[in-house]
């Protein structure tokens, strides 16, 4: 039997999307529902003196009106910070209290502060309306470079400081610097980014009266974690009285991770009211409340000898958590980023030094990529630019710096198990034409034109693992997987993940898996997710963690099942076990030849009494049935990397930057299916070009979000975009039996700096921050023009 | 989205009946609608005038184009007749927006609710086009009145616009990257005496850039205006581009236009 794994299966999930089958929270309804509309804050930071909810209580249709004095009295638990980060100095990270419906202090615009409930939309709406908040306005303070020097905004958190966190040793790097024959310097702003799933959030919550169960439907990329937090941190319900069911979910890129105050919100009213509710976000709240990305403001320097060897790194970062610290909030700016940002290279003393702050934005946490997008445009720029001032070609440079072997023992944290960081810039080099380069600058150059090449080398860290050392850099959870495997007496498979697919393709590559395991062909094979009552437990999917944590807890749990199908093959075909090899699923017994396929074995596992000459095939000591489960904690993260090289052509007159070209060249180990992989390195380089060219999140100085539309927020599009040249090395993963690395997040990590090198190139090494915006790009290219003219 | 009355009139006549300080005319909604769903705006009526035969079509005359007001930016980009008598005007039509946005947007309801950033408006105002509404005729250069203002009277509709057909034309656009409007656009019509340049999306509301016409009127030729610096004074400055920056694009435009007649 041919492999699966490996091939271009198509998807099986695309039938449902493409025909719009898709069945999404939104469209879930419940008989009698009522429907929720949030009060939210017009105000960035404002004392919230009283609500008055009389006249949204007589408006028609109105169910009930709920504030957060209502849910403070229910004792009804907070938002919170999933990681527990310690400062320099030991102190513990300030963490201040985020109700689900702020009571006394609102802290940006959009924050809920009431609920109302009616018969309808239109009329949750009007009653909306009528809720009458008296606002104290405050100054808000909402550029992250000058909270520290703002008043605070938290009781407690001094200077708008969550913590001051260091990793290294800041005395060696002094010492390296000092023996440099060069220090390149950078200052950097990682540009805040909205997620904008194409889904929207929403929920819809059903509280049945007689069990006493609340069933949430929610657009969780974690059902099974937020089951926990509600119940373990909100009190929502117990975790035997609350089902979280996530369907289908159009999208999370980090946003869905978050249990948000709508879902605590609208579980606790439906008890209170006794009436389902259904909560669907209108873009503007996903823009103003799902949690954003990125917004670092860095300064970070690299110690180099004249011949281009890197001697020392420095960090010095500002992360803006924005007004609360969320589900990876705080870890996203720190163990995510810190310890990538020395890259892929060799550099024998570095340091990250991180300050997170609270600003009056929506809440920062993870978003594609999280933290080692920060930490690649960090180390990235300074390499490219440290080319540039050593006069040595940037490729040159790269591999000059590279670890000669694997294991690689990374400065800071990470020993990367396996890599070929030479192979994959060879590649993408020829791929590229990079020899080529400078023929095609002087046709952009005759033309009017200003090409430039960009590089960048990247590695990642994923699958964060395992749990043990997760848990002792302050994670509150463990970070394994599992998977339960039912095989069915008539011969179908549902496999049980944990992980959650909104766009990753699980229904088919996890099918893939599990079929190669059992040898049956994949139709056989249904892959069940996101939903509580169904499966044992799960950690959802984020951070490139689902094939390599959760697809090996499947394979284990497939081979728990080959391996209790072998004892009852041996005793329905009277040999030893040993005597039984699994092959194409099918139990032979070698000498004599005589077979049972893995079907017929499933069949006879549930029929542990006697039947016509056969007596029980269960033999002695197992029980009857074929379900194995497996809870897999990998020994390490896996840590794709790879080499991506960008062309752009600059209109000097406009301003207008053009991708003309762009080639990806990563490792992620053994490939399940290449059509898959191929799209989400497509997704996550649109993204990264998006951050580099496009999207920017802007408040004005009250703290109101100026780019809450797609009017004023620009999502990159199709005819942005040149074909991508995709290429792929192959190191296995040593830290998993399947050897495959995680991919989901890679484009998203490499393209912003491959980019920004490229533009930067273009502009003979001047330097402008993200998004290269044409307004930008034309302005640069003014001074360029004026300092040819000095120079000449 | 709050309650309305929605209307079908047959006619313009009964369509203008209904009109009231509290209503709207509904052609394609790709501005209503999103202002009621987003609380912007709240009407008694919407008087939806699609179904009104009469408003939609294309008729070109030897010296004329003249566009129902319903006919969409579709209709008008794919129109063969319109492509001979005025090609910029159907390469305007094919860059508005995107495509959802072209199938429904109108000529009608582009003009009336002139938008600073709309790109019909300065197709009127380069090619001398006249307003033709229920009950008058009002040329281009009168019609556009203000941000969002235009002469039109309380139930006043527009029904079609007569551009005139000119020697040359062409339509230049810096889209804004996020919405697809103009950050500016440029319209340059070369008639038999004149030159018109008009431009959008500068200013609070299209105009003809006298001083960019006049160097064109005396010699039409790219170099007239090359690199010409033009005030930036009372040109727009938001968070998509500044006024320096609107008035570069505006003469490097202007230019590209000239080259591409
Ligand atoms: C995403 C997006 C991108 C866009 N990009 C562009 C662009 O690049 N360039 C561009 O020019 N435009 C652009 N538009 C505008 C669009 O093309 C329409 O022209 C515009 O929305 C109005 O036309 P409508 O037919 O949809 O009018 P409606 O929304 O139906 O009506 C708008 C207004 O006009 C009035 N009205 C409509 N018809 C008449 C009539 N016959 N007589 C009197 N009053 C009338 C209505 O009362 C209402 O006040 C864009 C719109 C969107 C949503």
């Amino acid at each position: 039997m041919a492999s699966l794994v490996g091939s271009r299966v198509e998807r099986k999930e695309d039938g449902r999307f493409l025909q719009g089958k898709g069945r999404y929270t939104a469209d879930i309804n419940i008989a009698n529902q009522t429907y929720a509309i949030f009060v939210r804050s017009p105000h960035a930071r404002a004392k919230i003196k009283s609500v008055d909810t009389s006249k949204a209580l007589k408006s028609s249709g109105v169910v009930g009106v709920l504030t957060g004095k209502e849910i403070a009295e229910d004792k009804i638990g907070g938002l919170i910070a999933g990681w527990a980060i310690r400062s320099e100095d030991g102190s513990e990270m300030k963490v201040p209290a985020n109700p689900p419906l702020a009571k006394d202090i609102a802290n940006f615009v959009g924050e809920p502060i009431a609920v109302v409930f009616a018969e309808t939309l239109d009329e949750a709406k009007e009653g909306a309306e009528k809720v009458k908040v008296d606002y104290k306005v405050l100054k808000a303070v909402v550029d992250p470079a000058d909270a520290m020097k703002s008043e605070a905004i938290h009781d407690g958190v001094d200077k708008n400081l969550c913590y001051d966190w260091l990793l290294g040793d800041r005395k060696a790097v002094d010492e390296a610097f000092a023996k440099a024959d060069k220090i390149i310097k950078v200052d950097l702003i990682n540009n805040r980014l909205v997620p904008n799933a194409m889904e929207p959030r929403a929920c819809v919550v059903d509280y049945n009266t007689a069990s006493e169960e609340i069933t949430l439907y929610t657009t969780s990329q974690n059902p099974h974690l937020s089951r926990l937090v509600m119940s373990a941190f909100g009190g929502v319900a117990p975790e035997n009285k609350l089902r979280v069911v996530a369907p289908d979910v159009g999208g999370g890129f980090g946003s869905k991770i978050n249990v948000y105050n709508e879902e605590i919100v609208c579980s606790w009213a439906s008890k209170k009211i006794e009436r389902p509710i259904k909560w669907v976000a209108e873009r503007t709240e996903s823009f103003l409340t799902d949690t954003h990305g990125r917004d670092h403001v860095t300064h970070a320097e690299l110690a180099v000898s004249n011949d281009g060897k890197f001697l020392g790194f420095k960090n010095e970062t500002i992360a803006n958590l924005g007004a609360y610290a969320r589900v990876f909030g705080t870890v996203t700016p720190t163990y995510l980023f810190g310890p990538c940002a020395t890259g892929v290279y060799t550099i024998p003393a570095a340091y990250s030094n991180v300050k997170a702050v609270y600003t009056n934005t929506a809440p920062v946490d993870a978003y594609r990529g999280a933290g080692r997008p920060e930490a690649t445009y960090t180390i990235e720029r300074l390499v490219e630019k440290a080319a540039m001032e050593l006069g040595i070609d940037k490729t040159e440079i790269r591999m000059k710096n590279f670890p000669s072997e694997f294991p690689f023992k990374q400065t800071l944290v990470h020993t990367v198990d396996s890599g070929d960081y030479v192979a994959g810039l060879e590649k993408a080099k020829q791929m590229a034409d990079y020899a080529g380069f400078e023929a095609r600058r002087k046709k952009s150059e005759a033309n009017g034109k200003l090409r430039g090449i960009g590089v960048s080398s990247y590695f990642e860290a994923c699958g964060i693992a395992p749990s043990a050392a997760v848990m002792s850099l302050g994670c509150g959870v463990g970070l394994w997987e599992s998977a339960e495997v039912r095989f069915n007496p008539t011969g179908q498979i549902s496999v049980f993940t944990g992980a959650h697919s909104h766009g990753q393709s699980h229904d088919t590559t996890f099918a893939q898996i599990a079929a190669d395991e059992l040898g049956v062909p994949m139709e056989n094979v249904d892959v069940v997710h996101g939903d509580t009552d169904k499966g044992t437990f799960g950690m959802g999917t984020y951070g490139s963690r689902s094939l390599t944590v959760g697809g090996i807890a499947i394979v284990n749990a497939c081979k728990k099942i080959v391996a209790k199908g072998k004892r009852v093959a041996a005793k329905m075909l009277e040999v030893n076990e040993d005597e039984i090899e699994f092959k194409d699923g099918e139990f032979v017994a070698l000498k004599s030849n005589k077979k049972k396929t893995i079907g017929e074995v499933a069949f006879a596992c549930y029929l542990p009494g006697q039947r016509d000459e056969m007596k029980s095939p269960i033999p002695e000591g197992d029980e009857p049935g074929l379900i194995e489960s497996s809870f897999f904690d990998p020994a390490n993260f896996s840590f794709p990397a790879g080499s991506h090289i960008c062309e752009v052509e600059i209109d000097p007159d406009t301003g207008n930057v053009k991708v003309e070209k762009y080639t990806a060249v990563d490792d992620f180990g053994r490939i399940v299916n290449p059509m898959i992989v191929e799209g989400q390195v497509h997704g996550g380089i649109a993204q990264g070009i998006g951050q580099a060219l496009h999207e920017n999140t802007q408040y004005d100085e009250t703290g109101q979000l100026m780019t809450a539309s797609y009017m004023d927020y620009t999502m990159p599009r199709a005819d942005n975009f040149p074909e991508f040249n995709l290429g792929f090395t192959c190191t296995h993963a040593t830290s998993n039996p399947l050897g495959v690395k995680g991919c989901g997040e890679a484009g998203a990590i490499a393209s912003p700096p491959t980019v920004m090198n490229a533009v930067i190139d273009a502009l003979g090494g001047q330097e402008i921050s993200m998004p290269a915006t044409a307004e930008k790009v034309w302005k640069a290219c003014k001074t360029m023009k004026k300092s040819n003219a000095k120079a000449a | 989205m709050k309650t309305f009355n929605y209307h079908t009139p047959k006619d313009v006549k009964e369509a203008s009946k209904l009109a009231s300080t509290s209503s709207a005319f509904l052609a394609g909604g790709m501005t209503t609608i999103p202002s009621l769903k987003l609380g912007l705006a709240t009407y008694k009526d919407v008087i939806d005038i699609k179904s009104i035969k009469k408003l939609s079509g294309i008729k070109v005359s030897g010296k004329s184009v003249t566009i129902g007001a319903t006919t969409k930016h579709a209709e008008v980009a794919a129109s063969k007749d319109v492509q001979k008598a005025i090609p910029a005007l159907t390469k305007l039509a094919g860059n508005i927006g995107d495509a959802q946005v072209r199938n429904r947007g109108t000529i009608g309801g582009s003009i009336s609710n002139n938008d600073p950033s709309a790109c019909y408006p300065s197709a009127c105002m380069a090619l001398n086009a006249v307003i033709h509404t229920n009950s008058r005729k009002i040329p281009a250069a009168k019609f556009f009145t203000g941000m969002f203002e235009t002469a039109l009277k309380k139930g006043e509709l527009v029904e079609a616009v007569e551009f005139e057909v000119p020697e040359k034309a062409d339509y230049q656009k810096h889209p804004n990257p996020a919405s697809r409007y103009a950050i500016i656009g440029v319209f340059v019509a070369k008639h038999k005496k004149e030159v018109n340049v008009a431009v959008t999306g500068a200013k609070s509301s299209v105009y003809i850039d006298k001083d960019l016409s006049k160097k064109l009127t005396s010699s039409f030729s790219s170099s007239a205006i090359e690199g010409m610096k033009l005030d930036h004074s009372e040109m727009n400055s938001d968070m998509h581009a500044s006024s320096e920056y609107r008035a570069n694009l505006v003469s490097l435009y202007a230019k590209k236009a000239v080259e591409a007649c």
